[in-house]
């Protein structure tokens, strides 16, 4: 993969075998053990690990639960419910599978704001960024086509919001609508298709995030000081040191995911999504589940449709092209003083966007909600670019262990020599 | 989408039979009642399930039905916890029969014409006195008495308070636990009825301005509206007059709801039942039941949960620890 050689020793017969014929071991250990990480990464870092479960569980918990569900728009319901009740600790499953989703997208969030604010995008991490919004874009899908499942209203109406973005094609927006929905709106047949992909998917995302880190391996880890590896003082091997922190950090993140397992479930979903899909009936507010609000409100910024689902497009697809749109010399915004209040800014449109899309959209909250869409696109388009030409940038350290370790790091810290000294010693 | 999302709504409108206010925005807001299933260490309290069943049983029932719930759940545990001999007795005499055809002989009637029933079992359905969702509506002036098994889960409370204490209210709610604004709701419902709406009276901008019964000197002077449509731009606000067979609840989006007071006068408690008697109780206990019926496994949830979190406590402590003695060598 990397520069990076292994230093795996095989020790027994059959390991020796191995390393002859397969060496998954030699690979696995150079990967993932004595893989070189920066030393001074923070927990901001520990959300690729974070993010690894996410999708483990869900891909468990999915499993199991189509063991139990009925992709019909008779019995999808039904069947959910019995889940629910009848089905030994169904209620346990679904509740992780559904709080999951919400889980993943929180730490997919602070995932991608962590790789914003330090410049993760930039050379030489280009395909590395790319490759993580596509998998964002894997996940939504994935999100919205298993939230129809569960064929209450909201599932049934959200379907229809979503599946009709297509219908505002020119000319041929029609039949693609149709085509998607295997008739002339949403019905059993749609929901059949939407199980099947939404089984199809994670698989796909399995497949990206395995790219995803082939890329991460080939150019190492950024880190908060955004410079790169220069010495062996700068990087600590990833067992036991970067390892142990991702655990401390996921024991704290599924303490929280615990919370709202088993105190909170419904809190993150919609009520109007325990009465069952119901075609004539239109709830009174559609909304889609909260990871999806701030796009949801930059569609119904727009007074044209077609304009709101290609801008809403244009907001994620935008992400991708972020390491040619930041032209600053730096990576971490840490030594950005002009585009640190910027970024700051950028946050809080995510966040009001996130807001005024659970509102309806009608007086303030749609002014405010074109003027929030107006700066999520000027911030890429304007400030990305020329922030990054006419700020000068804080004074750098030399190196990534001066920045943790204070500019006399050298100087014969006893406990400081052992450490460094550990990759070696294997 | 806005031309489906049009038949929709208009399709809403022919169905009910009346211009709908479904704006949710409606109505006053709702108080948050104290539950004992309510926060971490909630569990479903037994005497009041059993309460609420009885309320269930005499008022709700006469409409609803619970399709979702088994005569046998009520024997479980973490529900109401009846003798399960009583409750094989309840199941048989439950009024609203199991369908039981085709028969042997392949009929789905017998010679009068009536449906081949039997009588319930513990593992039937608790079911309503409608065959379905159109005998319902023809009984009941068009309007479609909900099955209550999920109501409890599929309402909530809205948050009426300003946008920049919005967040707090909403980190409040996921740090305390606060997920029964389904049965906050249900309580309000049963005890928002009124006699008549609200009155209003017109001022000179053409806005509708509430004034209290008290102030009522002549009922011509005023008008009484269910809900208000605010006129955008200057134009003159909508008073929503109460409609024939409806009636004025404040709770309910819009004002109206077809279904009578169901808790016009306290269904009678026995003297051992934990609590007295009263309009204001009896929505409490059913609002706890129909919170159970919507979640029964809420008990065992919390019970667990609580035992998982402090298992996740712990760890998070140790981890804490080792992680700082691995990377004392290094920092």
């Amino acid at each position: 993969m990397s520069g990076h050689e292994s230093t795996y020793v095989a020790k027994s017969r059959f390991a020796k075998f191995m390393d002859d014929r397969l060496p998954i071991a030699r690979m696995m250990h150079g990967q993932f053990v004595d893989f070189p990480t920066p030393r001074n990464l923070n927990y901001m870092w520990t959300f690729g690990g974070i993010l690894m479960f996410c999708l483990v569980t869900q891909l468990v918990t999915g499993i199991v639960l189509a063991m139990h569900y009925v992709p019909s728009a008779k019995d999808a319901f039904d069947s959910v419910e019995a889940i629910r009740r009848d089905v030994n600790y169904g209620w346990l499953i679904r509740n992780i599978h559904a709080v999951g989703a919400s889980m993943f997208f929180l730490a997919v969030y602070l995932h991608i704001f962590r790789g914003l604010y330090y410049g993760s995008y930039k050379a030489p991490r280009e395909v590395l960024w790319i490759l993580g919004v596509f998998i964002y874009l894997a996940m939504m899908a994935t999100a919205f086509l298993g939230y129809t499942l569960v064929w209450g209203q909201m599932s049934f109406w959200g379907a229809t919001v979503i599946t009709n973005f297509f219908s505002a094609i020119p000319v041929v927006g029609t039949k693609v609508t149709e085509w998607l929905w295997g008739g002339y709106a949403v019905t059993g047949v749609t929901l059949n298709r939407f199980f099947a992909l939404h089984y199809l998917l994670p698989f796909v995302i399995t497949g990206l995030v395995v790219l995803h880190i082939w890329a991460l391996h080939v150019a190492g880890q950024n880190n908060p000081t955004g410079l790169d590896v220069k010495s062996k003082m700068d990087t600590l091997p990833m067992t036991p040191y970067a390892v142990m922190k991702d655990i401390f950090a996921l024991a704290v993140f599924v303490t929280l995911f615990v919370w709202f397992v088993f105190f909170v479930p419904d809190y993150l979903g919609h009520a109007d999504n325990y009465n069952e899909a119901n075609a004539l009936v239109t709830p009174p507010h559609i909304v889609p589940e909260w990871y999806f609000l701030p796009f949801y409100a930059i569609l119904r910024a727009v007074p044209s449709k077609l304009g709101g689902v290609l801008l809403m497009f244009a907001a994620v697809a935008i992400l991708a092209f972020v390491s040619w749109l930041d032209t600053s010399r730096v990576r971490s915004t840490k030594y950005r003083p002009i585009y640190r209040w910027f970024f700051w800014l950028f946050t809080f449109t995510c966040l009001a966007l996130g807001y005024l899309g659970s509102k309806p959209a009608e007086g303030w909250y749609v002014v405010w909600s074109q003027i929030f869409t107006a700066y999520y696109f000027l911030h890429f388009l304007v400030v990305m670019p020329v922030v990054g030409l006419i700020e000068t940038p804080k004074k750098l350290p030399r190196s990534i262990a001066e920045s943790v370790l204070g500019a006399n790091y050298g100087g014969g810290a006893g406990a400081m020599a052992g450490a460094t000294a550990a990759p070696e010693k294997r | 989408m806005t031309t489906f999302l049009k038949a929709g709504i208009a399709a809403v409108v022919l169905a009910a039979g009346a211009p709908v206010a479904l704006a949710a925005g409606d109505g006053p807001e709702i108080k948050k009642s104290s539950w004992n299933f309510g926060g971490i260490f909630g569990h479903f309290d037994e005497a009041q399930l059993q309460r609420g069943f009885l309320v269930y049983k005499e008022v709700c029932a006469s409409c609803h039905g619970l399709k979702r719930v088994n005569f046998r759940n009520l024997v479980q545990k973490g529900g109401p916890m009846f003798p399960e001999e009583s409750v094989k007795e309840l199941a048989a005499s439950w009024p609203n029969k199991v369908f039981d055809g085709p028969n042997d002989n392949g009929d789905i009637a017998d010679r009068k014409g009536n449906i081949i029933k039997r009588p319930a079992k513990l593992s039937d359905p608790i079911l309503g006195p409608y065959d379905n969702d159109q005998q319902a509506r023809a009984a009941q002036n068009g309007a479609l008495p909900p099955d209550l098994s999920l109501i409890a889960r599929s309402r909530n409370v809205e948050y009426k308070g300003t946008v920049a204490y919005h967040p707090l209210s909403m980190a409040r709610d996921i740090a305390t636990g606060y997920q029964e604004g389904g049965a906050d709701y249900i309580k309000a419902l049963m005890t928002g009825y009124a006699d008549q709406p609200p009155a209003y009276a017109r001022n000179k901008a053409g806005q509708l301005v509430e004034v209290a019964d008290k102030d009522v000197k002549d009922e011509k002077a005023v008008e009484r509206c269910a809900s208000i449509s605010r006129g955008d731009a200057g134009a003159p606000d909508v008073c929503n007059k109460l409609q024939d067979g409806q009636y004025y609840n404040k709770y309910f989006p819009g004002g109206q709801i077809a279904m009578p007071s169901p808790l016009a006068s306290p269904v009678a408690y026995q003297p051992n039942s934990g609590a007295t008697s009263s309009i204001e109780q009896n929505a409490q206990d059913v609002a706890a039941f129909l919170s159970w019926t919507a979640d029964p496994t809420l008990s065992e949830r919390k019970s667990l949960g609580l035992g998982v979190l402090l298992y996740m406590l712990v760890t998070c402590v140790l981890l804490y620890i080792a992680k700082k003695r691995t990377w004392r060598a290094a920092h």
